[in-house]
């Protein structure tokens, strides 16, 4: 586990550094995953190492959320002054995106045929 | 016996009294999650915030305490965002066969969660630096203060934002996406990931491994993809 925990890191510090040397448009942690990602195309064994400290971090990915989240007590006055438009603004804003990105996607996955029967969801699912 | 405020002001220096509520505030809100059946609306991060947020009330202790203590938890959203890549690379061969949909669950969701948040706060008269802290709301915290501070935004008003839509989009996706009868699981993965991040994306998980592999690409595309419109569209609407 130490030493999944290490490869880890290591490839989210080579992100981090790669993320400022190259003044890219996406944080360290993201270039990891994308560095990870192809580290494990080119060396499958890597994935096998990775994957049950990988699941357990990830299964508990809720809990990582819980300091920022606290934050936004802390940040309440300030959300107060525009309270409702912002909040409006908010939860109006996600609902359609959620939907315009499900539906879209939807869409062309029917008319380009790349409909996956292995990745739908049966009605009896909640 | 020891005076109980010296062992409370003890207590209050170290980092072990707030990490260890900030764990078992998350294991009650795991727990009543699960005891809801995953139910969408008993989401854990929201119930472990509220439990802290009592907490700290009931206690006159400010945040910059609190996250002396949470710092260590908070810093493990790192490694975490790394760990997407197994779930990323299980599904490779999906995610290839899946390419055409989702540029266009991409550019759908992430251009209406940028304008149509703009349009409405707009409308309640909300402009400058709050509206350009609005803007970046669907990305994912580190990119969205980025984006924020490059485009004349609040950072830590943003960072507010971003978790509210998270918790808001987490709890919400479930009952939409079966109100729109979307059973594709790519599709309502994907979508949750772009619209509300890695909060949308932990929910994911906990319902389905392929909708949780797509909503971290998805999550990661719309950090790029809000990068590049979210400047433009403050620009326009600003």
């Amino acid at each position: 586990m130490i030493i999944a925990l290490s490869l880890i890191l290591a490839f989210q510090l080579v992100g981090e550094v790669l993320s400022r040397a190259l003044d890219l448009p996406l944080p360290g942690p993201v270039v990891g995953l994308c560095l990870l990602v192809a580290a494990c195309v080119l060396r499958p064994a890597l994935a096998d190492r990775l994957r049950p400290t990988a699941q357990g971090l990830l299964a508990n990915l809720s809990l990582f959320f819980v300091p920022a989240g606290v934050g936004v007590v802390a940040h309440l006055p300030t959300l107060r002054d525009h309270g409702i438009g912002l909040a409006v603004a908010i939860m109006a804003s996600t609902l359609l995106a959620i939907a315009a990105g499900a539906l879209a996607f939807q869409a062309v996955a029917r008319r380009t045929g790349s409909v996956d029967p292995s990745a739908l969801k049966g009605e009896a699912d909640d | 016996m020891t005076d109980p405020a010296l062992i409370w002001s003890y207590l209050a220096q170290g980092p072990l009294l707030w990490l260890t509520a900030t764990l078992a505030a998350y294991v009650v809100g795991d727990a009543l999650s699960r005891a809801a059946r995953r139910q969408s609306w008993a989401n854990p991060v929201l119930i472990a915030v509220i439990l802290l947020a009592v907490l700290l009330g009931a206690t006159g202790t400010d945040y910059a305490t609190y996250f002396q203590g949470a710092q260590f938890v908070h810093f493990m959203l790192g490694p975490a965002t790394v760990c997407l890549a197994l779930p990323l690379y299980d599904n490779l061969p999906r995610v290839r066969r899946a390419a055409w949909p989702m540029l266009a669950g991409l550019v759908a969701g992430s251009v209406v969660a940028v304008v149509s948040a703009l349009l409405i706060a707009r409308g309640f008269g909300i402009t400058g630096p709050v509206l350009a802290s609005l803007a970046p709301k669907s990305t994912t915290a580190p990119v969205a203060i980025g984006i924020a501070e490059r485009i004349g935004g609040q950072p830590t008003l943003t960072a507010a934002l971003v978790l509210l839509t998270g918790i808001f989009g987490a709890i919400v996706v479930t009952p939409l996406l079966n109100a729109l009868r979307v059973r594709d699981w790519r599709a309502r993965g994907f979508a949750v990931g772009v619209a509300a991040h890695g909060i949308g994306t932990a929910r994911a998980f906990q319902v389905n491994q392929t909708a949780g592999a797509f909503s971290g690409i998805g999550m990661g595309l719309n950090a790029v993809l809000t990068a590049v419109i979210a400047p433009w569209v403050v620009g326009w609407l600003g």
